[in-house]
């Protein structure tokens, strides 16, 4: 399935005019100009100079990525509402949630971390997940896509790296570990939703060829 | 496979008198001020990459400092108390005997911050020596610096953690000391720095004449 094959250089002695112009790419690592040819689906195209994955269209890439994205997106509130952790120590018992974990910045001088660590792990995954539904998911039914849908598509690739649900994950093992001392803990029902919320939009961003989605959706909200 | 001292001269899209969107790749003629494709901002190489680099690491390195001076958490426990900063956290972790986590919070908090800041002050300061760069190694350096970076957040979130699980009243209170600002800031920063850099930088570097 993933045969590799690299794209064309464009030749240095072809003129290029401007009608040329939507059959070339430029590399976004190396700049060097490429043959925009049709990558056939389940191959990869790598470009020539730096060997960056240019593209790497997926069957039926569209309907996935809106299922998996609105997969996330309920497992996201199922986080966020459930109990998180319980830990219990002398007779005493806490629960908590991923909203208490957001909130322990919250006096003095930690106030802005606290918006930060909520924009990092909820708000930012969450409008970064519809972003992508309501880029996508009317082309993944075959309609035109909506209005502001490049604009919204746009916002979801510049929040990837800002999106840290996977980081606080890892941080939650972490901290089971330096209480397990301390207190008996237990992890909630949450804290499974946020595992699989992890996996799933993995898969998703492994699913998401981005060259391939703005080239379709650049055509469709024209057609 | 190829010739890495003399490299096959490859077509850039400046050199064709293009300017690429690094979002979806489309090419337009120099000057054009957005995609037409996905309405990115296009720059044939990003303005003011290098300073924009420069001045985020700086900010990030200051912030550092802080970081490990001041205590990440304060621990409370039978009217006993505690400070730690980050470096003494990873100490306490190694006294309990969980290596395996001490190593985690060590190379989340210590190894991935700095070497974080030496590799984007070496990707910045050998993008302006022509004929310098080795294009796959630089641009790999570059992927790993841009990928692992964000991970550094962990022991921010570990600090957050703890403070919402552990209030126990007398029997164990834990609270975020002000190093989990600034080290959140730090992180946030050398984040920026990376983004800012523009890794058509290295590959120019590498056509240009050695001087």
């Amino acid at each position: 399935m993933a045969d590799n094959k690299a794209m064309d250089a464009a030749k240095p002695d072809d003129p290029i005019d401007a009608d040329d112009m939507g059959d070339l790419i430029a590399c976004p690592v190396c700049d060097a100009l490429l043959r925009d040819v049709a990558v056939p689906v389940g191959a990869r195209a790598r470009c020539t100079r730096c060997h960056t994955i240019i593209a790497a269209p997926r069957e039926r890439a569209l309907t996935r990525i809106v299922m998996l994205a609105s997969t996330a997106f309920v497992l996201m509130w199922a986080a966020v509402f459930f109990p998180f952790l319980e830990l219990s120590a002398k007779g005493l018992h806490r629960e908590s949630s991923l909203l208490d974990a957001v909130l322990a910045f919250s006096d003095g001088l930690l106030i802005p971390l606290t918006f930060a660590v909520a924009a990092l792990i909820i708000v930012l995954p969450l409008v970064r997940l519809s972003a992508i539904t309501y880029a996508l998911a009317p082309m993944a039914l075959g309609w035109h896509p909506w209005r502001h849908a490049i604009p919204a598509f746009r916002l979801a690739e510049g929040l990837r790296p800002w999106a840290m649900a996977e980081i606080f994950v890892v941080g939650v093992a972490i901290a089971l570990v330096k209480v397990a001392g301390l207190a008996k803990l237990s992890l909630g029902p949450a804290f499974w939703a946020l595992v699989l919320l992890v996996l799933v939009t993995a898969l998703n961003d492994n699913f998401m060829c981005r060259m391939t989605i703005w080239k379709t959706l650049y055509t469709r909200a024209r057609s | 496979m190829e010739n890495a001292l003399h490299p096959r001269p490859v077509l850039t899209a400046r050199a064709a008198g293009l300017v690429g969107c690094r979002n979806c790749g489309r090419v337009h003629a120099r000057g054009t001020p957005h995609c037409a494709r996905c309405g990115s901002r296009l720059s044939s190489r990003e303005d003011g990459s290098l300073q924009m680099v420069w001045a985020w690491l700086i900010a990030g390195l200051i912030a550092y400092i802080p970081a490990n001076i001041y205590p990440m958490l304060l621990t409370k426990s039978l009217g006993h108390h505690a400070e730690s900063t980050i470096v003494g956290g990873v100490f306490d972790l190694v006294d309990h005997g969980s290596y395996g986590i001490a190593a985690i919070v060590f190379t989340a908090s210590i190894i991935i911050p700095v070497g974080k800041f030496f590799a984007i002050a070496y990707l910045a300061w050998i993008v302006g020596r022509p004929g310098r760069t080795r294009g796959h190694r630089h641009t790999r350096l570059y992927e790993v610096v841009e990928f692992i970076g964000r991970w550094s957040m962990i022991d921010v979130f570990v600090v957050a953690i703890l403070s919402a699980l552990v209030q126990l009243d007398f029997a164990a209170t834990i609270n975020p000391g002000i190093a989990a600002v600034s080290f959140a800031l730090s992180v946030a920063f050398t984040m920026l720095s990376a983004l800012s850099f523009d890794p058509r930088l290295i590959w120019d570097a590498e056509e240009a004449p050695q001087t």
